[in-house]
């Protein structure tokens, strides 16, 4: 198939492409509304798509909101990211039993499921990418991540709106999915007409795009797409300017600003919790009552925790300041000399889901415009 | 000419799952001093070796209690792997009580290590503070060995009392063989005829040419930072000293985020750094 061909799809067409996915053996996981957000979970058909609903967000803030069409993608990103199906929250990594005078370990066997992502936004396809480096690029591979991830199926969707704390355009990762899917839709409505655009990225996309009834997008329709794309582009509700951003925080770790952002943080950890390419777990011993039988499971951690730095002694980083710190220079500075990449892809969560509101790119600016020189 | 620490080589690279322990049995454990011991392990399975550099270290488990970090302090030459610890925490304290024939569960080995190799014709002080000596005895072990390749090879150490003094016996053998050793305690008793004062004070008028010495330093942070502060002050250069970091570790392979130090993960960029790496994040406080 010509890479460049384009295709359009109604909604019956977005339903038979569940069909496909789901008689090829996928998990369908995708938005949907739950708990007055919406978040990421199973889904049975497209009725279970958001229709009609978008995101309000600002620092600290988050609201749905009916919209007057029924898009079905009509909001910019939740409290979830994918990372929670390829890098599990909580999940046993083996089980120990007491023999005679040893104990045996085994691995946990689990068969991979095979996830079809619904929905994955272009600063989402970036923080899968900046996952990989860490989980299967590197000197180590974890087995469970590199599992997940070489199963998966997934399907794209370019922003039709920006949220209110949106900044890919600053982080060049948005907001048209350009590489990391099997297909990319863009949903486009125009008064009674409701369609999608679509294309495909691999050979499984195209395999896939073929089984379901399509057709050939016309010159108009693409350039529809196109201005959907630049439209969000145009609404982006932050800026980050990334100018030597590392040389600016490696030179200014002592820097004020550090003192005043630690007399607003609560080191909740909720930024680490909703960021999509935060890492960092724990892990966990347990034992039954009678000590024959023990578990290792692993945790998302997150820096924000006092213990999270505990060597005999003490906490390296007892005070909120060290934590923050840590925190926003691993995510915009020390990543880069890390994994080659900013940790930070400019999807807005952790400003939206701070419960006092710090913002990152409110942080960065403050220190660039007060550095002392 | 530039000294490099050996970076990590383990099998997991090769797709064995870096996360899974494997059964170690106990064959020897004897006490150090009041609060530390040492064990010497070997496969429980199978007799295949266990390859390791020195300053390299491994992920020790006790069934059901938990899993921490510690050196291999054994000679890497006759693969003896041990390690020494001292009692500080529930892990540690569980340890203790393991007995010959005891199973520990293993991971590793992981990290980068000392560059012992390297160093012909170099003088050599090696810095250890209290139970730091236990990562730099693999690396004592291999220095004497090439004694006769090295020039001045001076060894200083600092424990607590003269009871906290460990491998005594080693000390006295590696003495004979060449090694200058100089020990100093915190607090003596009357008997005692040694130095007295912080480890770092012996730098000063230890013997040896700084233009052309390379450094090896492990002991509590703070004593690491005057080490490198008097080293310097005679003259060593920075791409000249090497320390043992240590910071909280839970996968040891990169993943868990724990270790990191600036831009550095301690398990598998160090936790052997050259100074001169990591020289502006070692200035920074509660980094």
């Amino acid at each position: 198939m010509n890479p460049d061909f384009k295709a359009t799809l109604d909604r019956a067409g977005l339903q038979a492409l569940f069909e496909v996915l789901k008689a090829r053996g996928y998990r369908l996981v995708g938005p949907r509304v739950r708990d007055g957000a919406i978040v990421y979970d199973e889904l049975a058909s497209v009725d279970a798509l958001p229709a009609g609903w978008t995101d309000e967000q600002e620092g600290g803030k988050y609201r749905l909101r009916k919209r007057e069409d029924r898009a079905l993608f009509g909001y910019a990103v939740g409290p979830h990211s994918w990372k929670k199906f390829l890098f599990p929250p909580m999940m046993r990594l083996w089980s120990a039993r007491r023999t005679s005078n040893a104990f045996e370990i085994a691995p946990e066997q689990e068969e991979s499921p095979r996830y079809a992502f619904i929905g994955v936004r272009s600063c989402e396809l970036h923080a899968i990418a900046i996952q990989d480096k860490v989980f299967i690029e590197g000197k180590f591979v974890d087995p469970v991540y590199a599992a997940r991830r070489k199963n998966a199926f997934i399907v794209a969707v370019n922003c039709s709106q920006a949220g209110g704390t949106c900044f890919c355009v600053s982080m060049k990762t948005g907001p048209k999915a350009r590489a990391g899917f099997d297909l990319a839709l863009t949903e486009i409505i125009e008064g009674a007409r409701h369609f999608f655009l679509v294309e495909s990225g691999t050979d499984a996309g195209a395999q896939v795009l073929a089984q379901i009834p399509h057709r050939s997008a016309t010159e108009q329709e693409q350039k529809a797409a196109e201005q959907v794309v630049e439209r969000t582009a145009s609404q982006m509700g932050r800026t980050m300017d990334t100018t030597d951003i590392k040389e600016l925080l490696y030179r200014n770790y002592e820097h004020p600003r550090w003192d005043d952002v630690a007399s607003r943080c609560l080191t909740c950890a909720n930024c680490t919790m909703v960021c999509p390419t935060c890492f960092c777990s724990t892990v966990e011993d347990t034992t039954d009552l009678t000590g024959e039988q023990a578990e290792r499971w692993r945790k998302w951690d997150s820096c924000f925790q006092v213990d999270f730095s505990y060597i005999v002694g003490g906490s390296i980083r007892a005070s909120a300041k060290s934590r923050y710190r840590q925190w926003m220079t691993h995510k915009l500075a020390t990543w880069i000399d890390q994994f080659g990449t900013s940790g930070c892809v400019g999807c807005g969560r952790c400003i939206t889901w701070c419960p006092v509101a710090i913002d990152i790119t409110e942080e960065v600016r403050a220190i660039r415009e007060t550095e002392s020189a | 000419m530039i000294f490099m620490v050996s970076p990590l080589e383990h099998d997991a690279m090769t797709g064995v799952d870096p996360m899974l322990p494997q059964p170690f049995r106990i064959r020897r454990r004897r006490s150090e001093t009041l609060d530390t011991f040492t064990l010497e392990i070997e496969r429980a399975k199978h007799n295949q070796a266990f390859g390791f550099a020195p300053g390299q270290f491994n992920m020790l488990y006790v069934l059901g209690v938990g899993e921490i970090p510690i050196s291999i302090c054994g000679d890497p030459r006759s693969n003896s792997l041990m390690h020494t610890t001292r009692v500080v925490g529930p892990v540690t304290m569980a340890m203790s009580k393991l007995r010959r024939g005891d199973i520990l569960g293993v991971r590793g080995p992981f990290g980068s290590s000392w560059p012992t190799e390297q160093l012909d014709g170099c003088d050599v002080v090696v810095v250890a503070g209290g139970i730091g000596l236990a990562p730099l005895r693999g690396a004592l072990h291999q220095l004497v060995r090439r004694r006769k390749k090295l020039g001045k090879l001076v060894f200083l150490y600092g424990a607590r009392t003269p009871g906290d003094i460990l491998y005594r016996r080693e000390l006295e053998l590696w003495q004979q063989r060449g090694l200058q050793v100089e020990v100093t305690v915190d607090r003596a008793p009357l008997s005692w005829l040694g130095h007295v004062g912080v480890v770092t004070t012996l730098i000063q008028r230890a013997p040896f040419d700084p233009g052309n010495t390379v450094a090896m330093i492990c002991g509590p942070e703070e004593m690491m930072r005057y080490a490198v502060f008097e080293l310097q002050k005679r003259g060593v250069p920075t791409a000249n000293i090497f320390l043992s970091m240590e910071r909280n570790m839970k996968c040891a392979v990169g993943f868990c985020g724990h270790c990191q130090f600036g831009p550095e993960f301690i398990c598998k960029d160090g936790p052997i750094l050259r100074y001169d790496r990591i020289a502006n994040w070692f200035a920074i406080r509660d980094l």
